[in-house]
């Protein structure tokens, strides 16, 4: 070894620190705009992959909701869209805060990056704060993907559960902790770059608390002002008037779905005359009325019977809040919230690491890429979420 | 052009040999270098390893299967749970065929070490990513591994539902597993596509890229579009079988056709990330070792990104069986007959390439020469599988099995092996045995041609796959079947044994030993660990006409002849403008 390193012109010290070229250019890029393009076709390339990764997801949303489009509207009930506008509303200004912390990067306004990406941060937790109290409230009801699916419309808020809102908060809690015990080490200690960091952070992990506040007075809110109307399920368990009303618009709309299959004119009326009778006769009909409805659409089966099966399926499913009806709007609602929200942490990860090389003031005009992309990412992120918000929220 | 010494008086040009401090193979030392390594040469050889070992092991379980088979009522596996063994053999054969070997076999293995030598740069545009993709591949291994220790896993490596989400065998571990790798293989593509759109050297435009490149530009291209839906489509699974969310699962009025079409939807795509790297490769070969430019470079080039893109409309024809309007099913027909066009653009244009050409029957022109007559039976075939009419009687028969492994071991393997002989000496500076590698090409063809040939009369005759017992009628065809896998697994070892050899006692590589016009013939073998000091200058990668055989030193140096001045006055020592270069 020692004959090699006394050859300077091949050694690998000579590659290494052969160092004409600014500090964050990587050594296999010829110029800062290479490098540039290449992170941003990078990430355009990585957001294309995300887009296919919720296409299956949104495929299966409307295969599903094109079979059964009343279960769609009558699950979507259950969510509340108080909430979803106002997530919306936070992820759109956090959008907002982003593309302002690809500015100041690019000007070197350094306390500006800062504090945007701070806003940034506290929207995503703002949004999951938000997201914690409509999951917790849908996990106490038993609104539940269809295998765990338990929800009893005679009793939608069985006392007895975990606390789920506990469990998701947790983490956050420790974090939070973390931060301020970081927060007051720093500052005594008087290491000014770390407490340049904890202390946006703590603004940040607190925000998840104010998410959590905000949604908990909204859904409360929700409970006392629609209460008959968030539970009108359509299945016609419940005994108040309203209840009828509402039955009797689903049984019209779940008619037509019926119609459309290829029924006699017959089936539908004793479907609806089934159906109306229900309010009336509570719980005991219930499974009777199923059976009949199945005959009814076993009916209808061999009618149409030119191979779909699968519509004929659909038909005898007008008791709409079964595990297995119900349970796969929201399977589908927890897949698809849940990888976004899987998303967003993500996105809060790579935003604290953001934020850690803004305080170092690693980013300049030559060099603000990283922003950029991850600026791009977030961005995606929230037009995600402006798809699903009406897609789950606003089709009753 | 092959023949005899250098013309007297002309200048040679050859980088010569590298220093063991330049060489990238020994420049740093110890196995945390190459556990932690940024070079994508490093992580090309380690991705090399990787998939022979996986190979190793699927083809070890491939070699159980023929076996059992040698007799009607199974040789292997008895006993009661003779069926439930049989199922999970042949599952973790193809998953990890499959999922570690043939989809990261030539993007992942070769394509690392050669994407950034063919475009002269100096390293992948991400490399952190690139080892991230790496480590991804071995943390799905041992998913896969931990699958098969776990309980096994008797699904078919396809997964369907709704047998996957009742089977009580560890799906869920395995699924795990093959949605990291998907990951890998997305960052992997992700990275060369980038790295070919923005780091290609000046003067290499589109149309002067090696078609190696294309054809990896195209895979990369799947595996970023297809990819995300295999993911999405298993992580649905994973849910299905653990929440049973209703989605795939009937209990739960779900779909299991849905999943058929997300699986496909990844999956037929997924089939040319197998073959359309296998064609990249075979492009360069015939051309190298036919010493002739080749013949339709566009229209390779354009037909690697037409199948690319047919690939995605066709997947419907793996479930005409399973219930499709007759309408979709004759549309999915239709279509699947257009990807044949482009495929037998490739094919015609390496047979003209060939012809007239000097032919060297070197071992990476012989599995190379074995490739188009394997994958044309291999191709041909799929026509018969792409006919409703045809695919009723044939569906989930030996015929479809000997199809495909035409296809994927005709095909890929064999090219697979074919690039790993033809850029061996690049990649690990040594010559290897011609003689043994060529006998090794041999064996290899005649022991699969009596693999799989017997197997589309076994299918056509109505033998169905996946059974691990079968009628006595059968029973001949069938032994032949399992002597041509044991020929098979030996021209295999045979291969190995050659390449390892040569590692020991080969002789000293020289930089060009074929006789290629590709950049990674003008760097030292193998490369320095920059690959190239100044960015090199870009010719025609398939103009052999300055390329001269040196007998002496055996080896193929770029030569400029001599040139007699007209004028008798001398160039001045220092140009005039030399002033003005700076």
């Amino acid at each position: 070894m020692s004959t090699i390193e006394a050859s300077p012109e091949v050694g690998h010290d000579e590659h290494g620190h052969d160092h004409d070229h600014p500090p964050f250019l990587a050594h296999h890029f010829d110029t800062p705009e290479q490098q540039f393009d290449s992170g941003k076709l990078g990430i355009w390339l990585f957001l294309v992959t995300e887009v296919l990764f919720f296409s299956g997801m949104f495929c299966a949303y409307a295969i599903f909701r094109a079979l059964r489009p009343e279960v769609f509207e009558g699950c979507s009930q259950f969510l509340n869209t108080k909430l979803g506008a106002i997530n919306t509303g936070v992820l759109l200004f956090s959008s907002l805060t982003m593309a302002w912390a690809v500015r100041c990067s690019q000007l070197e306004q350094h306390k500006g990056l800062v504090g945007t990406l701070a806003a940034t941060l506290s929207c995503a937790m703002i949004f999951l704060g938000v997201k914690a109290i409509e999951y917790s409230h849908k996990f106490g009801m038993g609104l539940l993907p269809a295998g765990l699916f338990f929800y009893d419309p005679s009793n939608p808020h069985p006392t007895e559960h975990p606390p789920y809102l506990a469990y998701i908060c947790a983490p956050f809690a420790l974090a939070l902790a973390g931060v301020l015990i970081w927060l007051v080490v720093s500052a005594v200690s008087g290491n000014k770059f770390q407490f340049a960091i904890a202390k946006p952070l703590s603004v940040v992990c607190l925000c998840f608390f104010v998410g959590v506040g905000l949604g908990t007075v909204l859904e409360s809110g929700e409970e006392s002002a629609d209460h008959i109307d968030v539970h009108a399920d359509p299945n016609g368990l419940a005994t108040a008037p309203v209840m009828e009303q509402a039955e009797k618009t689903m049984a019209a709309e779940a008619a037509p779905a019926i119609a459309a299959s290829g029924a006699m004119v017959a089936v539908d009326e004793t479907v609806l005359k089934i159906l109306a009778k229900d309010p009336a006769n509570v719980g005991v009909v219930s499974s009777q009325n199923a059976l009949e409805q199945q005959t009814a659409a076993a009916g209808t089966s061999t009618v149409t019977g030119d191979g779909e099966i699968l519509g004929a399926i659909t038909t005898t499913e007008v008791d709409v809040m079964t595990p297995t009806t119900a349970g796969v709007f929201f399977s589908i609602y927890y897949c698809m919230t849940g990888i976004h929200a899987i998303h967003i942490l993500a996105g809060i990860g790579v935003l604290v690491w953001l934020l850690v090389r803004a305080v170092r003031q690693d980013f300049n005009r030559q060099y603000f890429g990283p922003v950029d992309y991850v600026g791009l990412y977030w961005h995606l992120v929230d037009l995600i979420w402006i798809y699903l918000f009406p897609l789950l929220y606003l089709i009753r | 052009m092959s023949a005899g010494s250098l013309p007297s008086g002309s200048q040679v040009k050859d980088p010569g040999y590298p220093t063991p401090s330049e060489n990238y193979l020994t420049n740093s030392k110890g196995i945390l270098s190459w556990l932690f390594t940024l070079d994508h040469k490093r992580i090309g050889v380690m991705y090399l390893i990787g998939v022979t070992v996986a190979f190793g092991v699927a083809g070890l379980l491939a070699l159980m299967i023929r076996l059992h088979l040698f007799q009607p009522d199974g040789m292997i596996f008895k006993g009661e749970e003779a069926n439930n063994w049989y199922n999970q053999v042949f599952t973790l054969h193809g998953a990890i065929m499959v999922f570690l070997f043939i989809i990261p076999s030539v993007p992942a293995a070769l394509g690392n070490f050669l994407v950034p030598v063919m475009l002269g740069a100096k390293d992948v545009a991400f490399p952190r990513l690139n080892l991230c993709s790496f480590y991804l591949w071995v943390f799905g291994a041992l998913f896969f591994v931990s699958a098969l220790c776990a309980s096994g896993l008797d699904t078919g490596w396809t997964f369907y539902t709704p047998y996957s989400t009742t089977t009580d065998s560890s799906v869920i571990l395995a699924t795990s597993g093959a949605f990291i790798l998907g990951f890998s293989s997305i960052f992997t593509g992700l990275n060369f596509i980038v790295t070919i759109n923005t780091m290609r050297p000046p003067g290499m435009t589109w149309f002067r890229m090696p078609l190696f490149l294309w054809a990896t530009y195209a895979t990369s291209i799947i595996q970023v579009l297809a990819t995300p839906v295999l993911g999405i489509t298993l992580l649905l699974l994973i849910a299905e079988r653990t929440m049973h969310i209703g989605i795939f699962d009937p209990e739960y009025n779900g779909d299991p056709v849905t999943f058929q079409h997300f699986f496909w939807f990844y999956s037929h795509p997924a089939v040319y990330i197998m073959i359309l790297p296998a064609f990249g490769i075979i492009s360069d070969l015939i051309s190298v070792h036919s010493h002739k430019r080749i013949f339709g470079y566009r229209f390779i080039a354009y037909s690697s990104i037409a199948i690319a893109l047919l690939g995605f409309l066709v997947w419907g024809h793996h479930m005409f069986t399973a219930g499709m309007s007759s309408l979709t099913t004759i549309i999915f027909s239709a279509l699947t007959f257009t990807v044949s066009v482009p495929s037998a653009i490739k094919v015609f244009n390496w047979l003209a390439t060939m012809y007239k050409g000097s032919i060297s029957l070197t071992t990476p022109m012989c599995y190379a020469l074995s490739f188009i007559f394997l994958f044309t039976i291999g191709g041909l075939t799929g026509l018969h599988l792409g006919t409703l009419a045809t695919d009723m009687h044939l569906h989930d028969t030996y015929f479809v099995v000997a199809h495909f492994h035409y296809v994927m071991v005709g095909g890929t393997l064999v090219a697979f092996l074919g690039g790993v002989f033809h850029w061996w000496p690049k990649m690990f500076g040594k010559m290897y045995s011609e003689a043994g590698g060529r006998l090794s090409a041999l064996l290899v063809f005649a022991g699969f041609n009596l693999t799989f040939l017997p197997q589309f009369i076994l299918g056509s005759r109505g033998m169905p796959r996946r059974y691990a017992t079968y009628d006595p009628e059968f029973a001949a065809l069938h032994q032949m079947s399992t002597w041509g896998s044991m020929l098979l697994g030996f021209g295999l070892l045979v291969a190995l044994v050659v390449l390892l050899r040569s590692l020991k006692s080969g002789k000293r590589a020289p930089a060009n030993p074929w006789g290629g016009a590709t950049l990674e013939w003008e760097c030292t073998s193998p490369p320095p660990f920059y690959n190239f000091e100044r960015a090199p200058s870009v010719g025609d990668p398939y103009d052999f006409s300055d390329l001269e055989w040196d007998a002496e030193d055996e080896r193929y140096v770029k030569v400029e002849p001599a040139r007699e001045i007209v004028p008798e006055e001398q160039p001045e020592a220092e140009p005039v403008h030399a002033d003005d270069s700076k």
